[in-house]
């Protein structure tokens, strides 16, 4: 609940910042203050330390599983912060509002990770995906940026809608919004009930972006200016995802045998479309688009998986994936061309920042010693216990030896490719690498002690 | 009553809306599509509240309650949402002087 208070705060007063002339670099340190202080104040409500005691658990309860992830993310945020809030100047003049809406879907954030009703789900993925269509559109006069946020806000509204429809009839069914299924209500469910859950299911997979309902993502992480496609790729993405499991665990476990299959057709579909898709791609950003779309396939095997260590894959995605998409997003903002070919030869000139990417790539593909592999091995254990689990994930490990090659594409370029005369790479500040290699430890890390991090789920 | 009608009232008018907004090319005519399958929502909302509350009037009067609360919260998230929405189309109006959504095919690449 600390996260709530300050994020709303921080919000208004970046807003205000803005009216009062305040130079930019001000303004600047004041947003990673603020995010610091967010990621520490969460990480002190894991002691104990609550700054106040909201006493409304049929809305919200901030449980450990809540916690945990509140903090990776507030983390992640700090790090996201420090690496681009430099480069957000860029997209437009309105600097200081660009970190007030951040801190306001840092406030969603809150409400999708420790919703107990599906009120509060409902305005928690609102109060996310609202800041994040202005996000969209932040450059005004770029056409591309323009088309990606219409097209983001109009099918976000349409999934909404659904959202909406499912919660009713939900409600209908069981006569009451709460996300705690009632002890003991088992028995035939009715087909409202089942109509309801599958329009949910649906309009979730809508926001995360899992395959057949992914083809607005490439569009749209393509057209956002950059720093925000870094932000809306890993935060919301993940904090969608952990919500979304959330839904699952808590509302529908008695219904497992009606989604379940279903959620492992999304996850292979996703798996497929993202992984073979990536292959074709040239400019890396699109690449990434279509490598967040594959990771997600990976998410959703948490979802088909439910019960087991779903739970601990699901807190490790969040941390390993996050970490190494806004590293590579983070570098690839500063790249002049976006392409594979703009990568040529960036190991000779820019050593450590071509290591950092190294590990980043080398943890979205899923190598041992890094997060990503642990993350990865979390979910597979837990879809191979369910019901057709041995098929889902032969082809999901599949899948990840495709996603080896787009990765090593990058790689590649960047080690055994000579630099073209015409493309000049930018200089990185000794600060930005620092913090790029301190995101590479903390994955090597995660890597080798996940139990470092997994230990504050219980307890 | 029976609850029957206002379901298939509500669920007709929730169709129109997403028919209108997989079909319609014009942006503003798909969010009214939208709008229109909030709407329906809202009265679906209303009667299951209805409904509840008649059966369990004797037990505990205030169940229901929640049902008709909810349907302020989707009213205000529509309004920030058509806030928002309107900013989006007008700025893209004033770029390409259009509200045709088949504007953005032709951006794809």
């Amino acid at each position: 609940m600390n996260l709530l208070l300050l994020a709303a705060f921080w919000g208004v007063l970046m807003m205000f910042l803005s009216v009062l002339g305040i130079s930019r670099s001000r303004i600047r340190l004041v947003a990673q203050w603020g995010m610091g202080l967010l990621f520490l104040s969460t990480a002190a409500e894991m002691q104990g330390f609550v700054l106040y005691d909201l006493n409304a658990p049929e809305m919200l309860r901030v449980d450990r599983y809540a916690l945990v992830l509140l903090a990776i993310l507030s983390g992640c945020g700090f790090l996201y912060f420090l690496l681009s809030a430099t480069d957000m100047a860029k997209v437009g003049s309105d600097y200081s509002e660009y970190f007030a809406l951040i801190f306001f879907v840092f406030c969603g954030f809150v409400l999708v990770l420790s919703f107990t009703s599906l009120l509060m789900l409902f305005l928690g993925i609102e109060i996310v995906t609202i800041p994040l269509y202005i996000l969209t559109g932040a450059d005004k006069r770029n056409l591309k940026s323009n088309e990606a946020s219409l097209k983001y806000f109009l099918l976000g509204a349409f999934s909404t809608g659904l959202m909406l429809m499912g919660i009713t009839m939900v409600y209908g069914a069981r006569g009451s919004f709460s996300s705690m299924e009632l002890v003991g209500a088992s028995g035939i469910p009715t087909q409202l009930l089942l109509g309801g859950l599958f329009l949910m299911l649906f309009s979730m997979a809508f926001k995360v972006s899992v395959a057949p309902f992914h083809f607005w993502t490439p569009d749209v992480y393509d057209g956002a200016p950059t720093v925000f496609t870094s932000f809306m790729a890993t935060l919301v993405k993940v904090a969608a995802f952990a919500g979304f499991f959330r839904l699952f665990d808590h509302a529908f476990t008695s219904l497992t045998p009606a989604w379940q299959v279903w959620a492992g057709v999304l996850s292979v579909c996703t798996l497929m479309i993202g992984n073979i898709t990536a292959v074709f791609q040239q400019s890396v950003k699109r690449l990434l688009a279509y490598s967040s779309i594959a990771q997600a396939g990976f998410m959703m095997l948490g979802i088909y998986g439910l019960g087991g260590v779903a739970k601990e894959g699901m807190v490790l995605y969040a941390a390993s994936y996050s970490l190494a998409t806004i590293g590579i997003f983070a570098v690839l903002t500063r790249m002049q061309d976006y392409t594979l070919e703009g990568f040529n030869g960036l190991a000779k000139e820019r050593p450590w920042v071509a290591a950092s990417l190294t590990i980043f790539l080398l943890s979205l593909a899923g190598i041992p010693l890094t997060a990503g592999f642990l993350a990865k091995f979390y979910m597979l254990q837990a879809a191979v216990e369910a019901k057709y689990g041995l098929a889902v994930v032969i082809v999901s490990v599949l899948m990840a030896a495709v996603s080896v090659y787009y990765y090593f594409r990058i790689l590649q370029a960047m080690y055994f490719r000579e630099r073209s005369e015409e493309v000049s790479f930018p200089v990185f500040s000794s600060g930005f690498v620092r913090v790029l290699m301190l995101l590479a430890a903390l994955i090597l890390v995660m890597g080798v002690q996940p139990g470092w991090l997994l230990r504050y789920l219980y307890f | 009553m029976p609850i029957n009608y206002y379901l298939f009232l509500s669920l007709a008018l929730f169709s129109i809306g997403m028919v209108g907004v997989l079909t319609r090319r014009n942006a503003i005519i798909i969010f009214m599509c939208i709008e229109l399958m909030l709407n329906a929502v809202n009265l679906l909302l209303v009667a299951f509240s209805k409904m509840h509350h008649l059966k369990n009037l004797a037990i505990n009067p205030m169940i229901g309650v929640d049902g008709q609360l909810f349907v302020f919260f989707i009213m205000v998230v529509a309004a920030a949402e058509v806030s928002v929405g309107l900013a989006i189309i007008v700025m893209m109006y004033r770029n390409v002087h259009s509200v045709d959504i088949q504007f953005l095919n032709r951006l794809k690449h």
